[in-house]
Formats: C-alpha cells, structure tokens, sequence
C-alpha cells in the first residue's frame, strides 16, 4: 500500500517540478535546443538542479540493499556501450528535437488537455512495442 | 539569451531532484519516466505502483494551475506530422537506448554511469542537430 502512496506522491512532486521548471512547455526546450540561435540554457539550470539533489543521496544510499519500505533495490546493471544505447538515444534525440517533449514533459502535458500530446503519446507507445516485438 | 529563467529552472530541477530521492529511497526503483511508461505498457511488474507515478506527473501540474496564479506557457508545432513521426521515435528510441531525459540525463549521470553521461551527450547533440536542420527549412525560428 504505502509503496503505490510513495509512487503517486513521487509522481506528483515530479510532475510540480517540471512545469515549475518550465519544461512542460516544448517552446522552451526546443529554445535550449536551438544552440545557434536564440538560445536559452535553462535546461541546464533544470538538469544541474536536480543533480545537485540526487547525486548525494545516490552516494549515501549506494550499498543499500533494500529501501526504507523493504523492497529490493534495482539499479541498471548494463556497462557496456553497446549499439542499442548509442542508436536509440539517438532517435531519441532526433524526436525530441522535432517536437520538445519528452516522455515526462509529454505525460504532464495530459494535464492541459492538448490533444496533440495525446497523439504524441499514442506514437510514442507505437515506438515501443516496435522496439518490443520487431 | 533568449526566454532564459535559471531561478525557474533551478527551483523546478530541486524539486524533481527531490522526487526522483523520495522515490528510489521508498520503492529502491531510479524514476525514469520513459522505463516507467515502458513497462506500465509492456510488463505487469509494478504495475499498479507505475500507473500512480504517471497519474501523479498529470495530478502535480494540476495541483500547481489551480494553487498558484502563474500563467501556464504551452507552445507546441501545429504540424500533426511532427508529432506523429516524433512521438514515435520518442518512443523507440527510449526503449532502445533504456532512457530519456530522467532516467539518463538526471538519475544515471548522478550515479556517475558512464552509460547514461554517454546517451545523455548523445540526444542533446542529436536534438540540437535536429532542431538546427528544422530551422534551415523555415519550420522553428
């Protein structure tokens, strides 16, 4: 139960920062995007805001085994760079680039009941059950 | 520089610092959005838990329009193309490369994973390409 109550609070806190942040607005990340003209750094400002944040308590917390509720830690293990990371973070970058949204920005935006972030959605579930079952 | 808000910026990645902890210190699970989204649409684990953390990102948004008087700033492309062929790659693109902007770009480079930094490095530069052959054809300015 309080793991589902974590969950919901996490993603509510969340999805406060991003749109304090500015960053549910794809104008503006597009503007840190955009380099060569008109650009705007805040992005960096969001990034480095969190870091500043998750760094140490990752530090702190790095020989847990299991969290403050009992469950098992799960940490990415992968190390090597393989072509799946090299080849889809850049698709990524080329879609975030076409729109400025990402996957939590594009879920916050449900919130303004924009439909084209609900057909963006719906192409980015496309893009993952291709990767899934092709 | 253009449209630029660091005290915004910095208060908003504060608290979403603040979340990703709360989160990986409860449920021992890093909060990468795109993963998150992966796996409420492709697994059963955790199911339940996923759909309240993505609930979550559309109730905080909400809770902050109806509490404070800001003006809510939301410009996107009116082209459906765009948003068709950039979701979808939104979407392949995290699932292959195992992360976005949260999950790489926030919780990786702060576990100081050499994966994450290299990923993280690699869609800003994509993005910014992209968007500078966008604006070559007339279509951001």
């Amino acid at each position: 139960m309080s793991e589902k109550l974590f969950s919901l609070l996490s993603g509510i806190i969340f999805g406060i920062g991003l749109v304090i942040s500015g960053m549910t607005n794809p104008e503006k990340v597009l503007g840190f995007l955009s380099i060569t003209y008109n650009w705007d750094a805040s992005l960096i400002f969001v990034m480095g805001g969190a870091i500043i944040i998750t760094a140490p308590a990752f530090f702190l917390l790095k020989n847990k085994t299991s969290s403050s509720l009992g469950l098992a830690i799960q940490l990415p293990q992968k190390k090597d760079l393989d072509k799946k990371l090299l080849f889809g973070s850049s698709l990524f970058g080329i879609g975030w680039g076409l729109v400025g949204l990402c996957p939590g920005p594009a879920v916050s935006s449900i919130a303004l009941f924009e439909p084209f972030t609900i057909i963006f959605l719906m192409s980015m579930i496309i893009g993952i059950l291709i990767n899934k079952y092709i | 520089m253009y449209n630029f808000t660091p005290l915004s910026a910095l208060i908003g990645g504060l608290i979403i610092g603040s979340s990703v902890v709360l989160f990986f210190y409860t449920t021992g699970r890093i909060a990468g959005i795109s993963g998150i989204f992966a796996k409420v649409i492709t697994t059963k684990t955790n199911r339940s838990s996923n759909y309240l953390f993505l609930l979550g990102l559309i109730v905080g948004p909400l809770i902050y329009f109806y509490t404070s008087n800001s003006p809510v700033n939301f410009k996107i492309t009116d082209s459906l193309l765009l948003i068709i062929f950039g979701g979808f790659l939104v979407g392949l693109g995290t699932s292959m490369g195992g992360g976005c902007t949260s999950g790489h770009g926030i919780c990786g480079i702060s576990r100081i994973s050499i994966r994450s930094i290299v990923a993280t490095f690699i869609f800003i530069i994509t993005g910014m390409l992209t968007v500078f052959i966008l604006q070559q054809f007339g279509v951001y300015k």
